[in-house]
């Protein structure tokens, strides 16, 4: 272990959930959208967060920022912030929080900024209510920030509309706006959906560039393990509100534990794999979480489920290698697990997509 | 980036679609100017033969895939389907000649009438073109639907929005079939779905293709998934083709730089790979005032003078395998003949 990490490892979480839960009122009774996650995240670390559409992800970094509508929403469990809860906080207490200390990229741009305000406005906006600065000087900070995140031409872009600009410059509009009051904490939910492949790999470039830059931890919530494995340093993979495996990036995908994370990163399309090779697939569907399975939440879909699969929820355990959690009675690598990998092999059912595991 | 050039249309019998020197172009208004969306293309499909065409936002791609069912028609170009130049059809030739050409889009959702149940959806093509008799349509429906794996009583009963958008998807695609056409477009068919919704639906492509002998226009932004699917690629960037090879070759060897920077662009689902360095700023210029000469120079880490005035023709550079650029990552010293049209 290099020393640095041994200081880092001591080092205060920056973020700290306990326990939350965030259960929302529907029709149909109550959705556990996230349901008992406990995470922290260091000063200058970054956490990915993974997972399918409805698995809780969103939720969950909307929980921890609070922007979540007070009505119709249960919540437990606890936020803490600097060692300071937060979880009870009303917006207007929040207020001081937002922007200065955490700030949000979101996945739409185009949505996400007043589409009848000039983009400069939107930019100074924060800096002259949190930083108390005059329009002049918010002006200069704002094209400081506009040349940071590598925008061609500041001023004259400072002066547009967003649908001026294309979508990925609203990306980096949006960067430079959450980065304006200098925050702790980013999160960053699905911020690289929209936009084109290589204007991807340009954004998150510039967002790990400006948590190196400012000592800032990010949350980086995704559908696309590809993105994470680049760009952070720890994983937690959520499945029906839950998180089922959490572990050092490196380790999660050299020693996945969880069935689930396993099947994940088997169905990504790889370019080291021959065309036209068969996709292995998850059959099924992301559990209902008004209704969630009595077991573990993913046994219904899972190729080496079990009978206590089905009857006793896994409760978070602690793998052989370090930081390494996960929910599983049979884990990739046990007895049970190889056992019914031999089977499914013999009978064909095991699609093959190179050494995974 | 290039080109024009036709050095890679094959003269064979099994050529199914065969489109040459396409250009669409969309006037702005009033002011004169225009939206060079499509440049002068050519390309060929095979019988049973899966073509992607890749490229970033506003290369073409889609008002490629669009202007093949003339939806619109395109202001030039040839494209001769089954023998056929559709360009020429009207009204209700056409018509007859989309039952054999259908597309799939990439909101699967929005792609579907939202007050109809499914079985409807599904069964409409079959009841305007009248094809046997209300029980046989309806035999025929409940068949597909079952191939694609929609349980026909649910979609009896069941509007799209009760659906995930996974299984929307598998029902625009039987949609698709009932006609029974031999070509089917599919346009970013799985940029919306969850990675392992994807490969259901791309392994779904797979076994319909060779079950119902099926040609394939396979149009994404995701260079892996297209390269899973097909066996011909096309790489576009601002209305032009800049290469065009068999899929495999074309991931070992990408001879044109634009592709080079697509490839590395691709994040890679491992963390012991070193993050490659993108090698491309920006964005692609606007397509109504396109780059004189190659149209990639702007960007291109190799563009000389010669990239900013003269335009790269197509030409190949090894056995298959297509290239519209001056100064290609293989090949480029050795002799080539560049064949002209």
């Amino acid at each position: 272990m290099n020393p640095l990490d041994i200081v880092r490892s001591e080092a205060e979480p920056l973020v700290e959930t306990v326990e939350i839960k965030t259960h929302f009122k529907t029709p149909r009774g109550i959705a556990r959208a996230v349901d008992g996650v406990s995470i922290q995240i260091r000063r200058g670390q970054s956490l990915g967060v993974v997972g399918e559409s409805g698995s809780g992800k969103t939720v969950l970094s909307r929980s921890i920022m609070g922007l979540l509508p007070r009505n119709g929403v249960i919540r437990e469990g606890s936020v803490r912030y600097q060692g300071q809860e937060i979880g009870n906080r009303t917006p207007k207490e929040m207020r001081s929080v937002w922007g200065r200390e955490m700030a949000m990229i979101f996945q739409d741009p185009m949505t996400s900024l007043n589409p009848v305000m000039k983009v400069g406005k939107q930019i100074t906006e924060s800096l002259r209510l949190h930083l108390g600065m005059s329009a002049s000087e918010a002006m200069t900070i704002a094209e400081k920030l506009f040349r940071d995140v590598r925008i061609p031409e500041p001023t004259r872009r400072l002066n547009q509309y967003p649908h001026e600009l294309s979508g990925g410059m609203r990306q980096r509009v949006m960067i430079a706006i959450a980065m304006a009051c200098g925050p702790n904490m980013l999160f960053a939910d699905e911020p690289t959906t929209a936009l084109d492949v290589t204007v991807q790999a340009q954004i998150l470039e510039l967002i790990s560039e400006q948590k190196r830059d400012r000592n800032m931890s990010l949350l980086l919530v995704t559908h696309n393990l590809g993105v994470v494995a680049g760009y952070t340093d720890e994983i937690a993979v959520m499945y029906g509100g839950k998180v089922v495996e959490k572990a050092p990036t490196k380790t999660l995908f050299a020693d996945t534990k969880m069935p689930y994370t396993e099947a994940l990163l088997r169905s990504i399309p790889r370019l080291d794999q021959p065309s036209h090779s068969r996709l292995a697939t998850i059959p099924g569907r992301p559990p209902d979480i008004v209704h969630p399975p009595k077991g573990c939440r993913f046994a219904p879909r899972c190729a080496y489920v079990r009978d206590l699969c089905l009857n006793e929820e896994p409760e978070l355990q602690q793998a052989s290698t370090p930081d390494h959690t996960f929910r599983c009675f049979y884990p990739v690598g046990s007895p049970e697990y190889l056992e019914r990998k031999v089977e499914l092999t013999r009978k064909g059912e095991l699609v093959s997509t190179g050494d995974l595991s | 980036m290039a080109g024009t050039g036709k050095a890679h249309l094959r003269n064979t019998d099994d050529v199914l679609l065969r489109v040459e020197d396409l250009v669409v172009e969309f006037p702005i208004g009033r002011t004169g100017l225009k939206v060079n969306a499509v440049s002068g293309i050519s390309f060929d499909v095979l019988k049973g033969e899966t073509l992607g065409i890749v490229g970033e936002s506003g290369c073409g791609k889609s008002t490629t895939g669009r202007a093949i069912m003339q939806l619109p028609s395109p202001t030039s170009g040839s494209i001769v389907f089954n023998g056929t130049d559709l360009t020429t059809l009207s009204g209700e030739a056409m018509r007859e000649a989309r039952t054999k050409i259908q597309m799939i889009f990439q909101d699967p959702i929005s792609s579907l009438n939202p007050r109809r149940n499914v079985r409807d959806i599904v069964l409409e093509p079959l009841s305007i073109w009248n094809r046997g008799t209300k029980a046989e349509q309806l035999a025929t429906v409940d068949k597909i639907l079952e191939h694609v794996g929609i349980d026909p009583e649910r979609a009896a009963e069941s509007k799209p929005h009760q659906f995930s958008g996974g299984q929307c998807q598998r029902i625009s695609i039987a949609r698709s079939l009932v006609l029974n056409p031999q070509m089917i477009i599919c346009d970013e068919p799985v940029s919306a779905l969850d990675v392992s919704v994807q490969a259901q639906v791309v392994n779904l492509l797979e076994d319909l293709k060779k079950e119902f002998g099926l040609t394939l226009v396979f149009i994404a932004h995701d260079l892996a998934v297209v390269k899973n699917i097909s066996d011909r690629i096309a790489v576009m960037y601002l209305g032009k083709i800049c290469e065009v090879s068999g899929s495999e070759d074309l991931y070992r060897n990408p001879a044109h730089p634009y592709t080079d920077v697509l490839l590395s662009a691709i994040p890679v689902p491992d963390p012991t790979v070193a993050v490659k360095k993108i090698s491309v700023e920006g964005e692609p210029p606007s397509p109504v005032s396109p780059p004189a000469g190659c149209r990639f120079n702007t960007r291109c880490p190799n563009a000389s003078d010669r990239c900013r005035s003269e335009e790269p023709t197509l030409r190949e550079i090894e056995p298959s395998h297509f290239v519209a650029c001056h100064h290609p990552l293989f090949g480029g010293d050795a002799p080539v003949t560049v064949r002209s049209n």
